[in-house]
């Protein structure tokens, strides 16, 4: 039986051969197969995973708190001090200093990463903005997002952290953070789907040892991952607990 | 602080639903609330905190070993009135979530205010605690909330 793992579309491209040589190194680990499947946006991944298409998923805060409380997943290890922190940033030119200086109506540019999305709202609260009184345009990547910061076309654009930190100079150069969440306890995690159940204790073993050998850490730096730490259900648990309060 | 702050000390006796009391000296001096922070804390079912992360901490004034194991009203500012916490429990209780903008009071008697969402935590159907997350509120929902519980403490 083959299995299908598939990665929340939000790491940074650089990182894509990164999984594709983690998928290879898993299998050999587990001699089992395992085909993984990437996507570009999150709605495609979203509507297959619906589907009950996938196995294993590392994913985005928000889709693990569907995959464990929808779909009976597991979480079983998470990337060692990597969490999902949120950038709002505008034009270096602009006369915005604080999130309270933009204004009803401003003109937002985002992704359809949710977590990102949600966190950069709730960023906006504070100066009483909200969908209903902002223009926000949502956008296939962080760098179109960063284009519409520079071209004028935004006033204030929403960055996973560690994507707008990959981002070249030249582009960091010309826009300026407003504001960066400080959350910590928010991050991606490996989930094992009921289909999986059993391989549980030797994934985990694998991968928390994974550091220790030379092939498992050069993968490991090739998708940007120290190591991996375990989790367990009430860690996963808490996390969900936090998204929820964080949702409408 | 806020433009209103008059840094004012007065010595106030809180009492809480359990029937404890104590002395508080309250400070009119706001505390800002950090911008992209979320302040986290757990409790048990009867309100008792098991969990503080460390903007909690920070805001707070306290540290995490005074705050695990004491009850969350601690935070209470005198100026909030018992009705809007009525609010709180009544939803949570209900097994739903909660929002309301809340004057805490920290461990130096000066204050800090937030938007709050607390939740029930049910593990196995069983409910084990709640998680409350509080963010930065607009300067505009705090005047609307000063105004609010001023009218709600002259009623009780």
């Amino acid at each position: 039986m083959t299995f299908n793992l598939t990665v929340s579309p939000d790491f940074a491209p650089d990182h894509i051969s990164g999984w594709y040589f983690f998928n290879t190194w898993l299998q050999r680990k587990l001699d089992v197969g395992i085909h993984l499947e990437l996507y570009d946006n999150f709605e495609a991944q979203r509507n297959d995973i619906r589907a009950d298409k996938f196995d294993m998923i590392y994913a985005n805060p928000y889709d693990a708190s569907m995959l464990v409380r929808e779909m009976g997943f597991q979480a079983i290890a998470r990337p060692a001090s990597k969490s999902d922190e949120t950038v709002i940033a505008v034009n270096a030119e602009s006369l915005f200093q604080t999130v309270e200086d933009l204004k009803p109506g401003s003109r937002v540019a985002t992704t359809d990463d949710p977590d990102v999305h949600t966190m950069g709202m709730i960023m906006l609260e504070s100066a009483d903005l909200d969908k209903s009184n902002t223009d926000i345009k949502q956008h296939s990547s962080y760098v179109v997002v960063a284009k519409n910061l520079l071209n004028g076309d935004a006033d204030a654009g929403f960055f996973l952290k560690e994507a707008y930190d990959e981002l070249s100079e030249l582009i960091r150069s010309k826009m300026r953070v407003l504001v960066s969440s400080e959350i910590s306890v928010v991050h991606h995690s490996l989930l094992v789907g009921p289909r999986m159940v059993e391989h549980i204790p030797a994934i985990q073993t694998a991968l928390l040892t994974m550091q220790d050998d030379d092939k498992g850490k050069g993968v490991l730096e090739s998708m940007d991952i120290k190591h991996w730490e375990p989790m367990d259900s009430e860690q996963t648990e808490f996390m969900i607990d936090l998204i929820d309060t964080l949702i409408e | 602080m806020s433009e209103q702050d008059t840094l004012e000390v007065r010595t106030v006796e809180i009492s809480y639903f359990d029937g404890t009391k104590r002395t508080a000296e309250i400070v009119d001096r706001e505390v800002p609330y950090p911008d992209g922070k979320l302040i986290v804390s757990r409790t048990d079912p009867q309100g008792i905190i098991t969990h503080a992360n460390q903007s909690f901490i920070d805001m707070s004034g306290y540290s995490e070993e005074e705050l695990i194991g004491t009850n969350h009203y601690i935070l209470r500012h005198p100026d909030m009135p018992a009705i809007a916490f009525k609010g709180l429990w009544d939803t949570i209780d209900q097994g739903t979530k909660w929002h309301g903008y809340v004057k805490n009071l920290r461990k130096d008697g000066a204050y800090y205010w937030v938007k709050a969402t607390v939740i029930p935590n049910i593990r196995n159907g069983q409910l084990v605690g709640y998680t409350s997350v509080r963010r930065k509120p607009s300067r505009s929902k705090i005047e609307e909330s000063e105004a609010l519980y001023k009218t709600l403490m002259a009623e009780e």
